[in-house]
């Protein structure tokens, strides 16, 4: 058997009056204890596979409508409807049957978010139960999960999970008699953000270089090895189990009206306990800042937050009661995103903390559209060049026209990513950057965040 | 107007006319290529076999050279020109030339806002080698700076050859890692 990681991490996971009824703990159930990930814990201990075999024994659509009624939405960052998205698959008729495709999404690399490692690292028995209820309600063929390369201990014990379920009959030919062939598949990445972007995703699962597909056709008519697809998070899947468990209406009384379930928050920066908190949608976020990860950790006061990953524009002060959730967020000018919060305080210097983010962009776009190519670069030169004390008030100006010619010109989001957090930082922080040009130094005094190393 | 140019700290770019290095070895072993088939019969497609083959090739060759990514075409059956460009496009395939323990650190925003920058500077310090600069003069050592590498709650984090470390990396556990590698404690890279 591969070698499966045995040291504890130092996430946390937990706080004060979780798992109760008005915080159900879901998605990580087991999390900090390394022995989680067999079968026989996850079967004897957290109900594992019940919601399965309760599953196979309905119609495929029932589970569909099912997931429908949860009204369960994506986490990976876009939050579109899972159950919509599972009924887009076509479905077979006397005179077409089709080979259909499940793939997970687990190339986790928006920075700020940790939230799929946690499932794979304590529960990948869950993710591989929402993916065997997923590829039963769709009727697919083979279940593929894509985990990004760094992830190679995580990839191991995937694997191992796997084989676990095989041996037990839950995977592999005529699953539990229902007469239904199917497997799941682990794919290694190999170091690339893009391919987090569902069709880039399914370029590099193909063999390709990540580079986003044009759209249409979506992946349900034309996915994975042109067959139908559908492509959902780690914890998209994850949430699945439960569910089918407690059933739809009931799963949909957690979190706020359209914004249902539990979703697992990932905070770090700087708190006092930066960590992985699972909570109900609509969670207000002071309250998770300040009362669960026991606020600034360095005593100054915290200046901004990402809500949900790099990508997402910045909040500051007057937002920080906004309840987590996809539309509260987008309704202040943000995204819910993959739930990653990134916290600063005031000695952060804003300036460098959108080049460190801009540079990120710059180095990963694909390099497959102009707007995103070129715009980052020059969006990362002009920061750099405001950042060393050689910026122009018009630059301040360049940048404001140059956002809008990236974002929503581009076949994938990447580019509306780079320029969510260099706008929201110019518009909210301009004061800042101002500084920057006419003093050529920082207006707030923390320690660096640029390395002052280069290759050349 | 002469502007300051951001610094490139994951990989050198190629002088003008520079190619690639090639490796002295040319060809996979019978286990190698016995596996890559095996991976090929996986999929519908023996195209998706590129990346798991390139790890293969990583492995065997010690980096993707040149050599391994025409090995890699000729096993597949696939052009060389597809390969070359799959390689190219991931930065988890070290085309050049690596040290026997490779440090990827992250100084993404999590990261730096917890001292990564430093830590970064600390580990080219103790190491010798800039970022993305090859190897140590005893080939013991390299480091690249990367991208998120998903440890943000206990950051800095920093990932020897395929061992992450995502414990609030700091000065001390560095030496620890670093005497531990010296020991022969972790798998060197491409074992």
């Amino acid at each position: 058997m591969a070698a499966i990681r045995t040291k504890p991490d130092h996430h946390t996971y937990t706080f004060p009056g979780f798992g109760s009824e008005k915080f159900p703990n879901l998605l990580l159930r087991g999390a900090g204890d390394l022995n989680n990930w067999h079968l026989k814990v996850y079967e004897q201990q957290h109900e594992g596979y019940v919601a399965m075999k309760a599953a196979l024994k309905r119609e495929p659509v029932a589970v569909i409508d099912e997931v429908k009624a949860s009204g369960l939405r994506g986490r990976g960052g876009a939050g579109f409807p899972a159950g919509l998205k599972w009924s887009f698959m076509p479905k077979d008729t006397p005179e077409r049957k089709f080979t259909r495709y499940l793939v997970c999404n687990g190339d986790e690399g928006e920075p700020g978010t940790f939230k799929d490692r946690v499932i794979l690292e304590y529960n990948p028995h869950q993710l591989i139960e929402g993916m065997i209820i997923g590829g039963w309600a769709m009727q697919c063929a083979m279940g593929y999960v894509y985990i990004r390369g760094e992830f190679l201990w995580l990839i191991e014990k995937l694997e191992a999970a796997i084989q676990q379920a095989r041996d037990a009959g839950y995977l592999g030919k005529n699953i539990l008699g229902t007469g239904w062939d199917y497997d799941i598949l682990v794919y290694r990445g190999a170091g690339a953000y893009i391919c987090g972007e569902e069709t880039a995703l399914l370029n590099s699962l193909e063999g390709r270089r990540g580079e986003p597909r044009v759209k249409p056709p979506f992946p349900a008519a034309k996915g994975a090895f042109g067959q139908p697809t559908t492509v959902n998070n780690v914890e998209t899947l994850a949430a699945v189990p439960p569910i089918l468990r407690m059933g739809g209406a009931e799963y949909a009384k957690i979190g706020s009206p359209k914004n249902t379930g539990t979703r697992i928050f990932g905070v770090s920066g700087h708190v006092k306990r930066p960590g992985i908190y699972e909570l109900p949608m609509g969670t207000p976020m002071n309250f998770l800042v300040e009362e669960l990860c026991g606020g600034s950790s360095t005593g100054k006061k915290i200046k901004a937050i990402i809500p949900g990953g790099a990508s997402c524009p910045m909040l500051d002060e007057k937002d920080f009661d906004v309840p987590m959730d996809f539309d509260n967020l987008k309704a202040r000018g943000s995204m819910g995103g993959s739930g990653g919060l990134i916290v600063m305080d005031e000695s952060v210097c804003m300036v460098q903390a959108t080049l460190r983010l801009i540079k990120f962009y710059a180095h990963e776009s694909c390099g497959q559209c102009t707007p995103c190519r070129e715009g980052c670069n020059w969006l990362e030169m002009i920061l750099y060049r405001i950042e060393h004390g050689e910026g122009r008030m018009e630059d301040l100006d360049l940048i404001a026209s140059l956002t809008p010619r990236i974002g929503m010109r581009t076949l994938c989001p990447l580019g509306d990513a780079a320029c969510g957090p260099v706008d929201s930082a110019l518009q909210k922080f301009r004061h800042e950057f101002e500084h920057h040009i006419t003093h050529k130094t920082c207006y707030a005094a923390g320690s660096r965040l640029l390395t002052s190393i280069g290759a050349h | 107007m002469n502007h300051p140019q951001p610094p490139e700290t994951s990989n050198e770019p190629l002088a003008p006319g520079q190619r690639l290095p090639l490796s002295e070895r040319k060809d996979f072993s019978p286990e190698a290529v016995a596996e890559i088939q095996a991976i090929m019969a996986k999929f519908p497609d023996k195209l998706a076999a590129t990346l798991p083959a390139l790890y293969i090739a990583q492995r065997e060759f010690g980096f993707v050279s040149l050599s391994a990514m025409k090995a890699v075409a000729k096993t597949i059956g696939i052009p060389e020109g597809h390969v070359f460009g799959v390689a190219t496009f991931y930065t988890m395939y070290q085309k050049r030339p690596v040290g026997k323990y490779h440090f990827a650190v992250c100084t993404n925003i999590s990261c730096a806002l917890r001292g990564a920058a430093q830590l970064l500077e600390k580990v080219c310090e103790k190491t010798g080698v800039k970022p993305g600069a090859g190897p140590s003069p005893d080939g013991m050592w390299s480091v690249e700076e990367v991208e998120c590498l998903a440890g943000c709650g206990v950051a800095p984090c920093i990932q020897v050859n395929q061992d992450v470390y995502d414990e609030l990396v700091d000065e001390q556990k560095l030496v620890e890692v670093m005497e531990a590698c010296k020991r022969g404690d972790y798998r060197p890279w491409a074992e």
